[in-house]
């Protein structure tokens, strides 16, 4: 028989056990460390007070309501110079997450084919996409960037070499598809011209255009159809075992009206045209957006490329051998047991590369193009002197971005985690 | 009885017929290109596409680099000799600018007299990482590892030999004390060496080292911070903000896996802060804004506050490297550790650390090929590096006004080079650790 030892008798509490009883240890170690933290922050903040006093500084965001006094090329919204420097920020946002944007589906469209393609059996393909990758990733992406606007100012030609030659009937250059037109001081692209435009609605922040607003209604709309068809179709299939044929149903929702409002609207494409020593009709887009856009995507792409192609390769044989030893067809092995795993492995990362690809936007630095950092990192800034304003605003701004992306991600992982019993 | 039967029956063959080689569609080079290259119209049509893309590529850049020309003073000179080599309309690379400026892309203004020196550490930098990272290696060298990063140090910026040797003699006094007072609780050894080192590197170490180099004056010749450059720079940032960082991302790591939520906290906040926000603001923050931050009058090079925000961004990515790292350590390893009594340290630093650390050195390896990349964007606070700044610096010279591709190329390669180089690695070193694991 064993006896328990004796308890301790109890003699209170002595200061030792701050430190040596593990029952108040961690709480002494936080407290410490709540001091040093709080007397670092201190010191970081008493510090700051004294510089700004020794410079005749304070602290407060007041420029952001003065008058910017500067252009913006590129600006999304209305914007002219007379214009605030809060709204220079918004452009600059708004530019920041037009090119993250654009600059993530590009990457996400090529990366998706490079990843895909370098599992091919073609033996060259292959190679090459593994060159491609291995070539983009390895190199930083300032480099691509200063390759993309390298070529278009200085390989690119001026825009009167489209010009066509009255005699011969042929332009020195012919544009791409006969509606893209690199050249050296922008790219002119086509527009979409509405004959029968709804017009726009004048909010504070932006103009609306009413035609874009119709179209997305339409396309909830055609969402919300097709969900309830297809939620029908499944109710049908759990009591009978038999699923209605839905494809051309939803393909009819989703097309139709669509096509019946464009339609409507007298949509039709403004191809560019040149115009004395400029292109006229069309957008013309600078040609920062363009290298930034390119060098972004290209680089992005070959990290998202290495993804897809570890997702995929994530998803053991053994999963679509069960599949076809079901029955199931090809495209429904597809559907229901490979993609809906290997997606699991592939968004996290997926993801986190969207992240690199908006903070690396901050590299328009490189091309001058007006973003985030270029506005009220850069000019404003520069203009107004307050470094401290400014730069702490930017990194919030840019912070907060982040966090909602990333916020994002955890929503989704937990979505789709694998439901352990 | 199978030799009676051979016998008896006339028509039953006895001897085995030579074999006859597989027909000419199945075997060799024509299977092979059938199965790899024309496996159906897809895939035929693939390869078409990509020999086509393959020799476009070729026949547009071969010439260029074939055309290239080594020996001239200036890009028009060049275009002369290309042009009259070629005839008129060939193009052709300006490699005379490289053969020219290859020193600045490589070590930037460091005096040309001393390009041993940064070739030097260089080098030692390899005997420093060699026990940690090859197996050949014999296991002693590993004593040079922690002298290395004081010699690298003084090579690199030369200057009185007393200061590193009474640095490193503030950490050897600290450590000293540490173990002497951690007799009586480890709690107290630590806070003793600490304040120690606090105090020595104060208000010691500085006067000791004027003291000492007006007694025995030592030295080499210093070199300024504003004359490094290229890759010599891009290297010491790298590596620097890498090896600086290691401490603070182990400690954060181990924060934010602590039960204690304080710590838990300050850890997740510094960590998400610095991932959350470009590199390029924390540049800005060093060359903009910590001087605001620190005591006023406090005014040091730009390369050390460059390094300082580099090290803050690079221990928020090891951190979440190591964290994977404890994480994939069985719960076995710490329950064990656990079982035979040892403390949180000791458990940390004999059992969990070294098995978290060495699964985590893949992810290492690849969070410094991404750093080493990113350390090109200091040229947007006005340092020179090899991508950008000593470019624009040496097409800011007459003679190389307007060339853009070959320091494109030149540098893009020796990038290539390098990460492919340590990717690689990585990789082979992601399998042996599977192997070992097993």
């Amino acid at each position: 028989m064993t006896t328990a030892p004796d308890a301790p008798e109890h003699t209170g509490f002595r200061l030792s056990q701050l430190i040596y009883d593990t029952r108040y240890r961690s709480m002494t170690i936080q407290i410490v460390v709540l001091f040093l933290v709080m007397g670092f922050v201190g010191w970081l903040v008493d510090n700051t007070i004294q510089n700004l006093n020794a410079l005749g500084k304070d602290f407060n965001y007041s420029f952001l309501g003065q008058r910017a006094g500067y252009d913006i090329g590129n600006a999304l919204i209305p914007y002219n110079n007379d214009m605030t420097h809060g709204r220079a920020l918004l452009v600059g946002l708004l530019n920041t997450l037009w090119v993250s944007f654009l600059g993530c589906i590009a990457a996400t469209f090529i990366g998706v084919l490079v990843g895909v393609l370098r599992l091919s059996k073609n033996w060259l393909v292959a190679r090459l996409m593994t060159i491609y990758v291995e070539v983009f990733r390895n190199i930083p992406v300032l480099l691509w960037i200063l390759v993309a606007i390298a070529l278009l100012t200085e390989v690119a030609p001026s825009p009167n070499a489209y010009k066509v030659n009255a005699a011969t009937g042929e332009a020195k250059t012919s544009m791409l598809f006969e509606s893209v037109a690199f050249t050296n001081r922008y790219t002119a692209i086509p527009s979409i011209h509405f004959d029968r435009s709804l017009g726009s609605l004048d909010t504070a922040l932006a103009p609306i255009s009413l035609n874009f607003l119709a179209i997305v209604l339409v396309l909830l709309a055609s969402w919300f159809v097709t969900k309830t068809l297809n939620n029908r179709a499944a109710q049908v299939q759990a009591k009978t075992g038999v699923r209605p044929t839905t494809w051309w149903k939803n393909l009819a929702i989703w097309v139709l009206p669509v096509v019946i409002l464009v339609t409507a609207l007298g949509i039709n494409p403004e191809e560019p045209a040149l115009k004395g020593f400029n292109f006229v009709k069309g957008t013309n887009v600078s040609n920062a957006f363009v290298a930034l856009w390119a060098g972004l995507s290209l680089y992005t792409a070959a990290f998202i490329a290495e993804i897809v192609r570890a997702g995929i390769l994530a998803v053991s044989k053994g999963q679509s051998e069960a599949a076809f030893a079901l029955g199931l067809r090809p495209n429904r092995t597809m559907s229901l047991v490979i993609l809906p795993q290997a997606l699991r492995v592939i968004i996290p990362p997926l993801i986190s590369q969207y992240l690199n690809l908006t903070k690396n936007s901050s590299l328009a630095i490189a091309v001058g193009y007006l973003d985030l950092r270029g506005t009220l990192g850069g000019i404003t800034l520069n203009q107004t002197g307050r470094e401290l304003e400014a730069i702490t605003l930017m990194m919030l701004i840019y912070l907060v971005i982040s966090l909602l992306i990333s916020g994002g991600m955890n929503i989704f992982n937990n979505r789709v985690k694998l439901k352990e019993r | 009885m199978s030799d009676t039967h051979a016998q008896t029956v006339a028509f039953v063959r006895d001897t085995m017929l030579p074999q006859k080689p597989a027909p000419v569609g199945q075997s060799g080079v024509i299977q092979w290109l059938r199965e790899n290259l024309f496996s159906g119209w897809f895939n035929t049509v693939l390869t078409l596409l990509g020999i086509y893309v393959t020799y476009s590529f070729v026949m547009h850049f071969y010439p260029w680099f074939a055309h290239g020309v080594w020996d001239a003073n200036s890009l028009k000179e060049c275009r002369a000799i290309i042009t009259d080599r070629y005839g008129a309309g060939a193009t052709g690379a300006c490699w005379a600018m490289i053969h020219e400026r290859w020193h600045q892309f490589l070590f930037g203004f460091y005096p040309s007299e001393l390009y041993w020196r940064p070739v030097l550490t260089f080098a030692l930098l390899f005997v420093a990482i060699g026990p940690l990272m090859f197996q050949f290696v014999p296991k002693k060298v590993i004593w040079f590892t922690p002298l290395y990063p004081f010699i690298a140090v003084w090579l690199l910026w030369g200057g009185t030999v007393w200061a590193p040797l009474l640095v490193l003699a503030g950490f050897v006094l600290a450590w000293v004390v540490f173990s002497y007072v951690a007799k009586y609780g480890s709690i107290s050894g630590f806070s003793a060496g600490a304040i120690v080192a606090i105090l020595y590197f104060l208000f010691v170490v500085g006067p000791l080292i004027d003291l000492f180099q007006g007694m025995i004056p030592l030295g080499i010749e210093h070199v300024d911070s504003a004359k490094f450059g290229g890759f010599l720079l891009a290297i010491t940032l790298g590596v620097g903000g890498i090896v600086l960082s290691l401490p603070a991302g182990i400690i954060l790591a181990l924060g934010r896996q602590s039960d204690m939520l304080l710590i838990k906290s300050f850890s997740i906040i510094f960590i998400e802060f610095i991932r959350g926000v470009p590199l390029i603001t924390l540049l800005f923050v060093a060359s903009l804004l910590l001087n605001y931050f620190l005591p006023p009058g406090t005014n040091f090079d730009i390369i050390l506050r460059v390094m300082i925000l580099v090290t803050m961004f690079a221990a928020a990515y090891i951190a979440e490297v190591i964290r994977g790292g404890l994480a994939a350590l069985p719960r076995g390893q710490y329950e064990a550790a656990d079982a035979l009594g040892l403390d949180y340290w000791k458990a940390q630093r004999l059992i969990v650390l070294p098995q978290a650390l060495k699964i985590s050195i893949p992810g290492i390896v690849s969070t410094f090929i991404g750093m080493f990349k990113d350390t090109t964007l200091v040229v947007f606070v006005g340092l020179f590096d090899p991508l950008k700044g000593i470019p624009d610096f040496i097409r800011a010279d007459f003679n190389w006004k307007g060339i853009y591709w070959e320091p494109f190329v030149f540098v893009g390669a020796i990038f290539f080079i390098l990460n492919f180089a340590m990717s690689r690695y990585s990789m082979h070193l992601e399998n042996r650790l599977q192997r070992d694991n097993h």
